[in-house]
């Protein structure tokens, strides 16, 4: 297993409220594994714990069997959080010149611009971008810290529907040609069920419930008109208006 | 062009002002109404400034000046420093912002004699109100900009392995900018009165000991053309505090 989160709690430190109570979870290398769950249900506060910014206060976190520390994985927040100053080159070279053991030179970060169709927008600043444009660059920027792993936080909230299809599929490309295991959070369960190997479906009682989505692989758009796809969605639909509070 | 074009859309009503304001204060000045040691005719100002041109800008001009940089650049690098130590360390914030707030609530002009104690009539007095005056601007926007940075940045640079210094250099720095630069025009323009203010409290050259020693001649003009230089002066040093200001970061400020 890359990732395995062990019986983990984790409570807030201002009220002592609790968000996650004893998890368990596992992941894949190569897995693209969603968390699902209405507001509260604590989606964020386990990416947060899985990039090392909050500690548990019980159970262990491992990535391939040691305990996971800041920097471990790369980390895409929902905001695109690109630095206004800095081009959009810079702005994806932010972990190479943070990490010096990240040997990552200009020309293969321009040769990933080009991939992305941001080639002529190498030395344009975040203002100059569209939101997709910016979430791409994000993007980037997280998958050129060179780890295994990507957090992705609701990357496409924010996007319209056309431009967040179109970044689905260009989510999915990338990720088949890599191997990276994804943790990916959303709200949209369509885009749950058309991205992920697995759903883990979290409930305000702090349950969690696996969903496996057995729909074959690679996928393309017009799978969103399957019928399978719909009796998926359907059922997560179902089990999240089941919650009780 | 389109520049020139652009600068008189902003400026040229207040140009306009300006001018009818000065021809009015001629015809009154002329015609009597107005007796010319109260206020002085601007051409008289002119005169005086063209036919003095050699002691106020040599003599007293280059002393001023000597004096606003010395007390600027003390002023700009220990704003800087305090700004950047009351960031990293609470106890310094708690025992420093206190004081330099205090600081700016003390009349100038009652420290006088303590500076001519200390100081002598050198030029140190002058540079001590200089930075005395100017210090605060720099000091609060440095901090206030270096606080300013969104938590979300720094917790996006700490998930990628950086270091408190890498993210003070990479985000809290380019950050803390725009704040800076809008203390740094206010502290260029302060740190000027500081070193005219200065001469007044003690000096035998400057532009500030010239104007006070046309008081007390009753020469309005030459008064008029102390302060006049003076003016020009803050405002060509704003021009070029404002310049430094969108050379650095107008490109990325005006986002969104």
């Amino acid at each position: 297993m890359t990732v395995v989160v062990k019986n983990v709690s984790y409570a807030f430190e201002k009220n002592g409220e609790s968000v996650i109570s004893n998890l368990n979870m596992e992941v894949r290398q190569g897995e693209f594994v969603s968390l699902i769950g209405k507001s509260g249900t604590g989606k964020s506060t386990i990416l947060r714990l899985l990039t090392g910014l909050l500690k548990q206060d019980e159970g262990e976190i491992l990535l391939r069997n040691k305990e996971i520390a800041l920097g471990d994985v790369g980390y895409m927040p929902q905001k695109d959080l690109l630095l206004p100053w800095r081009t959009v080159l810079d702005n994806i070279m932010m972990a190479s010149e943070i990490q010096k053991d990240l040997q990552l030179t200009k020309e293969e970060a321009r040769k990933w611009l080009e991939r992305v169709g941001l080639k002529e927008y190498e030395s344009a600043l975040p203002k100059q971008l569209s939101g997709g444009m910016k979430q791409r660059v994000a993007f980037l920027r997280t998958l050129l810290t060179g780890k295994d792993v990507l957090l992705l936080d609701e990357p496409f909230g924010a996007l319209d529907a056309l431009t967040k299809k179109e970044m689905q599929s260009w989510l999915l490309s990338i990720w088949q040609d890599l191997n990276k295991t994804i943790i990916f959070i959303t709200h949209d369960l369509e885009e749950a069920v058309y991205l992920s190997d697995r759903i883990f479906l979290l409930h305000r009682n702090k349950k969690v419930e696996e969903i496996v989505v057995d729909l074959p692989r690679p996928r393309d758009p017009d799978i969103f008109h399957s019928e399978k796809m719909m009796a998926l969605r359907l059922e997560l639909e179902k089990r999240i208006s089941n919650e009780t509070d | 062009m389109k520049q020139i074009k652009k600068w008189l859309q902003t400026y040229s009503l207040f140009c306009l002002f300006t001018i009818i304001l000065l021809v009015i204060v001629e015809v009154l000045v002329r015609k009597g109404i107005v007796p010319n040691f109260i206020i002085p005719a601007p051409t008289g100002v002119v005169r005086t400034i063209v036919e003095n041109w050699k002691p106020l800008l040599l003599e007293h001009l280059s002393v001023t000046m000597l004096e606003f940089l010395i007390g600027f650049a003390i002023t700009v690098i220990g704003g800087i420093a305090l700004a950047v130590s009351m960031f990293f360390s609470k106890i310094v914030e708690k025992i420093v912002y206190p004081a330099v707030v205090i600081s700016q609530m003390i009349p100038i002009i009652a420290l006088s004699p303590i500076f001519v104690m200390w100081f002598g009539y050198s030029i140190w007095s002058k540079v001590a109100v200089t930075v005395l005056i100017s210090f605060f601007p720099i000091v609060v926007s440095t901090y206030d900009g270096l606080k300013s940075c969104d938590k979300e940045y720094v917790e996006l640079l700490h998930s990628m392995g950086a270091t408190r210094f890498q993210i003070f250099k990479k985000l809290h720095i380019p950050m803390a900018l725009p704040s800076f630069f809008s203390g740094f025009k206010l502290a260029i323009v302060f740190a000027l009165v500081g070193a005219t203010i200065g001469e007044w409290l003690g000096a035998s050259k400057g532009l500030g000991y010239y104007s006070r020693r046309m008081s007390g001649n009753l020469n309005a003009e030459g008064v008029f053309a102390a302060i006049t230089i003076l003016t020009i002066l803050g405002i060509l040093l704003f021009a070029l505090a404002s310049w430094l200001e969108k050379r650095t970061i107008y490109k990325w400020k005006d986002t969104d």
